[in-house]
């Protein structure tokens, strides 16, 4: 057995096996949030959620979110651009954090 | 184990589907085509010789004829332009007052016949000549998805074919002339709501081509032959069907192109549609029914016959020759165990 198996993203609703009205509560929100047209459309929000996935890099939402991508009209240019935008926001945060170094350095005389 | 049991999975939502009436006969006249594109579920192909012979086109034109309640050919194909019978059949199609469907591919116009080399140059002055209304298939509205399912260059080309289209004045509000296009997804998805789509393509297609065109059809891939063979080479037709299933849509499964068309095949054979066709699965009503035994009392009373390829129609916003057949079902991204009902 592998810690990650894609049939098991079909088994997500099965968490909800014991409290299931804690499991209620998250599908409900989940889906008025994620399913939805709103402010923004749901080919915007997959492509939010597919940076978002590879930000967390969980392959369970790497895999549900390529297909909600195509399947709200997003195209792979588009879809890169997202997890481009997630790897640009990954390596400002680790950039930024440069500043701490440069107060530690001004700190110690440096 | 999921099942496939489309009657079992109709019926447990109360969806009986009988034929409403027979409005349309769409012929395949052909299974040679100039392209082999990955989806394909005629298989059809440059080397395909199969087509229809006069005798049959006569015999569809006199149900056309006789049947006042058939108003709409639609032929279809392969590429149905490489019949050598196809200008008669428009011609006199034409003449009979009915509605003339054609689906086309675009390419052929460019390439031509494969096998003879003939050129099909004309083919926009003549759709235009007689007010045929054009179905083209362009899977996207840009190069890599068209050309990824339908071969290099085509994306080029269907942009050359839809320039002359339109010169002709197909996809203008103003003209009788109508140019329709069809979405199919590239890969084993779902299509994406015809409405946002048909947005995307018309503002892209004019703001870097300038082309034009009257609506989209999304039109679900068909898990058989050629894209099913794709599916399980790539293990994922379980996936598929599963996926088909799921998203079952009882309103979509009401609007099923089968239960208002017919479908001939290039022998005059009958069937309930195209997808039926190229599984020989034949209409039977105490004999096999082609063309040369139609009886349309005791057709528009027939059973249709269902098999796990109708899930496919019956999907999410539902999927038809004329797009999608509802509105899209709201469905989860996740699995919440409620979308399987």
């Amino acid at each position: 057995m592998n810690y990650y198996e894609s049939k098991d993203l079909g088994r997500f609703a099965e968490v909800g096996k014991f409290k299931p009205e804690l499991m209620k509560k998250f599908f409900d929100y989940y889906n008025d949030v994620t399913a939805s047209e709103g402010a923004l459309t749901k080919r915007e929000k997959s492509l939010i959620a597919l940076a978002v996935s590879h930000f967390k890099q969980c392959p369970y939402c790497i895999d549900a979110y390529t297909t909600a991508c195509l399947e709200n009209g997003a195209n792979p240019d588009q879809m890169t651009e997202a997890v481009h935008v997630a790897a640009a926001m990954a390596a400002g945060m680790n950039l930024i954090h440069g500043v701490q170094m440069l107060n530690i350095l001004e700190k110690s005389g440096a | 184990m999921i099942e496939f049991n489309f009657r079992e999975k109709s019926l447990s939502h109360s969806v009986d589907l009988k034929p409403m009436t027979i409005d349309t006969l769409q012929v395949n006249i052909t299974k040679l085509c100039n392209q082999a594109c990955l989806h394909c579920h005629v298989d059809a192909s440059p080397r395909r010789t199969e087509q229809m012979n006069k005798e049959t086109i006569d015999r569809c034109l006199d149900i056309l004829s006789k049947y006042n309640a058939i108003k709409n050919l639609d032929i279809t194909g392969g590429a149905p332009e490489l019949n050598p019978h196809f200008n008669y059949l428009v011609l006199s199609a034409n003449k009979l007052g009915k509605h003339i469907i054609v689906r086309h591919n675009f390419t052929v116009t460019i390439d031509g016949n494969p096998q003879t080399s003939e050129s099909k140059k004309y083919l926009p002055e003549f759709f235009a000549e007689n007010e045929v209304e054009v179905i083209a298939s362009l899977p996207y509205y840009q190069e890599y998805f068209t050309d990824k399912q339908r071969g290099r260059g085509v994306f080029q080309k269907s942009v050359e074919s839809m320039r002359m289209l339109n010169a002709k004045g197909y996809g203008d509000e103003s003209t009788k002339l109508i140019l329709n296009l069809v979405y199919n997804p590239v890969g084993a998805f779902l299509p994406a709501s015809q409405g946002s789509l048909e947005k995307d393509f018309k503002k892209q297609l004019w703001q870097k081509f300038k082309l034009k065109f009257n609506n989209l059809y999304t039109i679900t891939n068909m898990p058989i032959h050629r894209f099913r063979e794709q599916l399980e080479r790539l293990g994922t037709y379980g996936e598929y069907m599963t996926k088909l299933v799921n998203s079952f849509n009882p309103s979509a499964a009401q609007n099923v192109m089968c239960r208002s068309l017919l479908s001939v095949g290039y022998d005059g054979k009958l069937y309930d549609c195209d997808f039926n066709q190229m599984l020989e699965i034949q209409i039977i009503n105490h004999e096999p029914m082609t063309v040369f035994n139609f009886d349309y009392k005791n057709l528009v009373n027939r059973n249709i016959l269902f098999d796990s390829h109708c899930f496919g129609c019956t999907a999410g916003a539902g999927s038809s020759c004329g797009g999608a057949t509802a509105k899209m079902k709201r469905l989860s991204l996740i699995s919440t165990g409620k979308v399987n009902g």
